[in-house]
């Protein structure tokens, strides 16, 4: 469990960063937030981007190619299953 | 070590292109669906495949080259080394198939397989986890003040999934390697620390820098793409 305590300097917020996005703690209250207009753009864009990222889904199928050389090295290995 | 036993399966001539018509020959996978097949399809090719069914590897393929693909792109950032390394996983898989015991889901298990053989290239290219280390320290560059902006420019709800993507793949290998296996994968802190045989904390960190790089590039973006 994350140990966080409010904070009043940019510095002290920002090094506290890795531990809270993505812990689950709502630093929203933090009064640092409410009279830092930088630190609060900057905690709503890494949490934008985070959550972003998990919205990703798999982009593209590999090219026919892959199949092609996967089934003609099982053939290969099946000619010869020495181990590799 | 146990082989997969492969057994000859009846030669589909309209499916299959490879070997000749003396040898068993390894099926074409199935069109790819574009929606994720029941876990029943999944189940049933994978005992069949367990039991040296071409035809049943080859759907496994199917169902799942995608999302390995993918991994392997966000892991490398590079189309052909990606190719590679999904062949590399999937021949993996052939190999130790029949090792497979259910103790994890099969996706989770050649998920996890597919992300050794990535680290395992990695390694040989010289990704150090020395160089994640160094990379922890903090250099005028790259300290978080860098990151500051103007409120006006938050990223908040104009985030472009292709710009994304994009700025996924322009990252350093070491910070991608760490935000790719947690913010997509959805990997522990824990678990990639293990995997990457480095502290929690050096995965706390380089994760926090790869979310500052990824904001700095998000940022420029739109002018990047404007002045096209």
């Amino acid at each position: 469990m994350i140990e966080y305590r409010k904070v009043t300097s940019c510095q002290e917020f920002q090094e506290h960063l890795p531990e809270l996005i993505g812990s689950g703690l709502d630093v929203s209250g933090d009064p640092h937030l409410e009279s830092c207009e930088l630190c609060k753009a900057l905690l709503s864009d890494l949490e934008t981007i985070a959550a972003a990222a998990r919205e990703l889904f798999p982009v593209e199928d590999p090219s026919d190619r892959v199949w092609e050389q996967i089934k003609s090295a099982i053939q290969e290995e099946e000619r010869d299953p020495s181990p590799r | 070590m146990t082989q997969p036993r492969f057994t000859a399966h009846p030669p589909d001539p309209t499916a299959s292109r490879a070997g000749g018509p003396s040898e068993p020959a390894v099926q074409d996978p199935p069109p790819a669906a574009p929606a994720p097949a029941p876990l029943s399809s999944d189940a049933d090719a994978l005992m069949r495949a367990q039991a040296g069914d071409h035809y049943a590897f080859a759907q496994l393929y199917a169902l799942h080259k995608r999302r390995i693909y993918s991994l392997c792109l966000r892991m490398v950032g590079n189309v052909a080394e990606a190719e590679d390394l999904t062949q590399e996983a999937f021949l993996q898989l052939h190999r130790k198939i029949a090792t497979f015991r259910g103790d994890s889901a099969f996706s989770t298990w050649l998920h996890r397989l597919a992300i050794n053989v990535v680290l395992m290239h990695l390694r040989k290219k010289g990704l150090s986890l020395i160089s994640l280390d160094e990379a922890m320290e903090p250099t005028p560059e790259e300290g978080p003040g860098r990151s500051f902006g103007a409120p006006d420019l938050s990223l908040a709800g104009s985030i472009d999934r292709l710009a994304l993507e994009r700025a996924i793949s322009d990252l350093p290998a070491g910070y991608r390697l760490i935000f790719v296996l947690h913010d997509i994968e959805g990997y522990e802190h824990n678990e990639i620390a293990a995997m990457l045989d480095c502290s929690i904390g050096n995965s706390k960190s380089q994760l926090h820098k790869a979310r500052l790089k990824l904001r700095d590039a998000m940022r420029t973006f739109p002018r990047r793409e404007g002045r096209r």
